[in-house]
């Protein structure tokens, strides 16, 4: 079984402690993992945007690029939501899209739904608060979305279970937006920050001293305001997390 | 001014905005609450998405049964293709009757047609009798949520526009209070009344009757104390039988507010008794989004307010910011297919959180038409130059992955030792509010190469 290891463009630019962790843990779990080398983007700013003949041209690229493994695996569940959710406007019905779709995974839910490790043998001895992004979420179906009257789940707190010393804290509002969205984070700077910076408070009334998640663009947004207003908090990918990484991102004074 | 100017002025007020959002989210937390208590509430949004697609599929016959039974009870049905036609039928009726003092309750259809301003012109009083509705129209705003017309006004502002308007003793925030004053003041409008206008939440095609739905029972006052009735629909509140509304009275409240059912729910399947009803229904561009490839779930709307109470953008840029007659996800999607070029900000008014496509109690896939609405802003050339230019670099860069290399390795090396004020200018909207990025040494990929030739040697 190879793995086609999927690396959203702006992680493999500004975190690439993170996209290592990844491939890290996948190989803990035995699996042999490849990152294809002329992977890009997803083309998820320009769908974001409306920009469709962009967006149709990197779908394409993608699929070509990553058809040949037997599971593409990646650290966020918006881009490969956007691969397995936005591609088929373009793509619905090509053979090669229609079997990529099914074997694209978010890297927790790959590890939740397939590998279904036992224990990841790491300890995490700090509060965290575990921001649910939306697409990961709602989209990808990581989780139980507050707003349905379904069973509750969510793969995500189901691997940090496997942490020790892990002390999960309790939200206010468990899912709600952070307001980065991608180009809305630019678009719409002011409510974006708003958004953001209610979740961070959110985060801290609970007594969270770590917010993490499975999309960093979320959490790189928040922590551009955490660091802006000097707040007592730092992200971490999940993926860290259970590859046994040790908190990064010491609050940085103001230049 | 677009929506992200008009939401940044709002915002701020910071401690308002809170305010605004927490009274929201209080009525988002109190639908939550309400749906859990019902074990089918899945089943029965299923079911009523089902009935409102199969409903739209076939509403020409729908509709001509739903007239044929109507006619039959005695209720003249009226044809408007748009706005000013809807307006100059409802005149010809109080015309008709000599009507100059007009008692309404809350239509969103009637605000979409600006049919207050059409009545004024020609000499006609128009009360709306809803409390919110009320409040707003004294001020002369318009309702920033269809639901809750005037919960952009605290207790405070109430106060002091009934004090104005009523003579409310000053200063006097008690809400039992004021409402009691309107209450009074209301029961004069009613009784003083010459014709009655309501909207309409469903009308009903095997009965030819149609039903409203309010917590105030002001609708039930306006249509059955003046001798005549007017009750104006949009062609899409048709559903099929009696027993379909059952799955729309126990969705609509729940979801609306997080009350089990609206306090009434009243039927009017004829005219007062030696009196005239009398129901006009409205196209005024609905019939191109039924036709529309991604747009007609839209129609589906029984305008709960649910998507507004949960959007996290609605809660913390208000109603007003959306410039439209029906503002939050909801308004964003049907706007924009009525007039794209004035309500073109309004699809990226939105992060995308799908928390409205969830929420909503006939599963329209809001979020998906927004993104939809985004590509047809595009396609109408409508997006912002600069922005569109970037975005073309970016997609060119995306595509010859060495010299995007470059340019990452090129940033790493640089941005890291520019000074702050380069870095955080009036171009960097990043960094407006934000701190930037840290950049790291290396990227993955050199990461990754370097660790692969380690490996082989």
């Amino acid at each position: 079984m190879k793995i086609g290891l999927f690396i959203p463009c702006y992680m493999n630019e500004l975190y690439p402690g993170a996209s290592m962790a990844t491939l890290e843990l996948l190989e803990k779990q035995g699996l042999e993992v490849e990152y294809p080398l002329e992977q890009t983007c997803c083309g998820q700013p320009m769908a974001n945007t409306g920009c469709t003949k962009d967006m149709e041209t990197l779908a394409r690229r993608f699929v070509t690029l990553f058809k040949k493994y037997d599971y593409v695996v990646g650290p966020s569940g918006s881009c490969v939501s956007m691969v397995r959710n936005n591609y088929a406007q373009f793509l619905a019905g090509d053979p090669d899209f229609e079997a990529l779709k099914v074997k694209t995974f978010e890297i927790c839910e790959f590890l939740h739904d397939i590998i279904k490790p036992e224990t990841f043998n790491v300890s995490f001895p700090y509060k965290v608060g575990l921001h649910n992004s939306c697409h990961s979420h709602r989209d990808a179906g990581l989780g139980a979305p507050s707003e349905r009257n379904i069973p509750y789940f969510n793969k995500l707190e189901a691997l940090l279970a496997k942490v020790d010393d892990i002390e999960l804290v309790k939200l206010e509002r468990v899912d709600e937006c952070c307001g980065f969205g991608g180009t809305f984070a630019i678009t719409e700077s002011a409510i974006s920050a708003f958004m953001g910076t209610d979740r961070i408070n959110d985060h801290l009334k609970a007594g969270a001293e770590i917010i993490t998640g499975a999309d960093l663009s979320c959490l790189m947004h928040m922590d551009g305001l955490i660091r802006r207003q000097g707040k007592p908090l730092r992200i971490i990918h999940i993926v860290q997390i259970l590859n046994g990484g040790d908190p990064h991102g010491t609050p940085r004074t103001r230049r | 001014m677009g929506h992200p100017e008009l939401a940044a002025k709002f915002t701020q007020d910071v401690e308002r905005t809170h305010w605004h959002d927490k009274a929201l989210w209080f009525v988002r937390e109190k639908r939550d609450r309400a749906s859990k208590s019902v074990p089918e509430w899945e089943a029965l949004r299923r079911m009523a998405q089902q009935i409102k697609t199969h409903t739209m599929a076939n509403l020409d016959t729908y509709l001509e049964t739903f007239e044929k039974n109507a006619k039959a009870k005695g209720i003249q049905v009226h044809w408007a293709k748009d706005a000013e036609e809807h307006n100059r039928i409802t005149l010809q009726i109080l015309n008709l009757h000599n009507a100059k003092k007009i008692v309404k309750s809350k239509s969103m259809l009637t605000e979409e047609c600006h049919l207050n301003p059409y009545l004024e012109k020609h000499g006609i009083e128009v009360v709306d009798t809803d409390l919110g509705e009320r409040i707003i129209q004294f001020r002369k705003e318009p309702p920033s949520h269809i639901v809750l017309p005037a919960i952009h006004l605290k207790k405070e502002d109430v106060s002091k526009t009934f004090h104005e308007h009523i003579g409310t003793e000053e200063g006097n925030n008690d809400p039992t209070y004021l409402t009691r004053a309107a209450r009074a003041h209301l029961r004069e409008k009613f009784l003083g009344a010459d014709v009655g206008i309501t909207g309409v939440n469903y009308a009903i095609a095997d009965t030819g009757g149609v039903v409203v739905c309010t917590n105030e029972g002001n609708a039930d006052l306006g249509a059955t104390i003046p001798k005549v009735h007017i009750a104006s629909m949009g062609i899409e509140k048709i559903i099929p039988r009696l027993e379909d509304l059952a799955v729309f009275t126990r969705l609509l409240a729940r979801s609306a507010t997080g009350q089990p059912i609206t306090s009434y729910t009243s039927h009017f399947h004829g005219p007062v008794e030696g009196g005239e009803m009398h129901v006009i229904i409205v196209d005024n561009g609905r019939s191109p989004i039924l036709g529309s490839e991604h747009y007609s779930q839209a129609l589906n709307c029984i305008r709960c307010g649910a998507c507004m109470n949960t959007c996290p953008v609605y809660r913390r840029s208000g109603g007003f910011s959306y410039e439209a007659t029906i503002p939050g996800p909801i308004g964003s999607t049907l706007e924009p297919c009525k007039n794209l070029a004035k309500h073109k900000t309004l699809p990226y008014a939105c992060s995308l959180c799908a928390s409205c496509s969830n929420v909503c109690p006939i599963r329209i896939d809001l979020h998906h038409q927004l993104y939809f609405h985004r590509q047809d802003v595009v396609k109408a050339g409508l997006l912002d130059k600069k922005k569109e230019r970037a975005l073309g670099f970016a997609g060119w860069l995306f595509q010859h992955p060495k010299v995007l290399d470059f340019c990452g390795k090129m940033a790493r090396k640089v941005v890291p030792f520019l000074p702050r004020w380069m870095m955080y200018t009036s171009m960097n909207a990043w960094g407006e509010h934000r701190e930037m990025m840290d950049f790291p040494e290396k990227s993955f990929k050199e990461l990754y190469v370097e660790r692969q030739k380690r490996k082989q040697s």
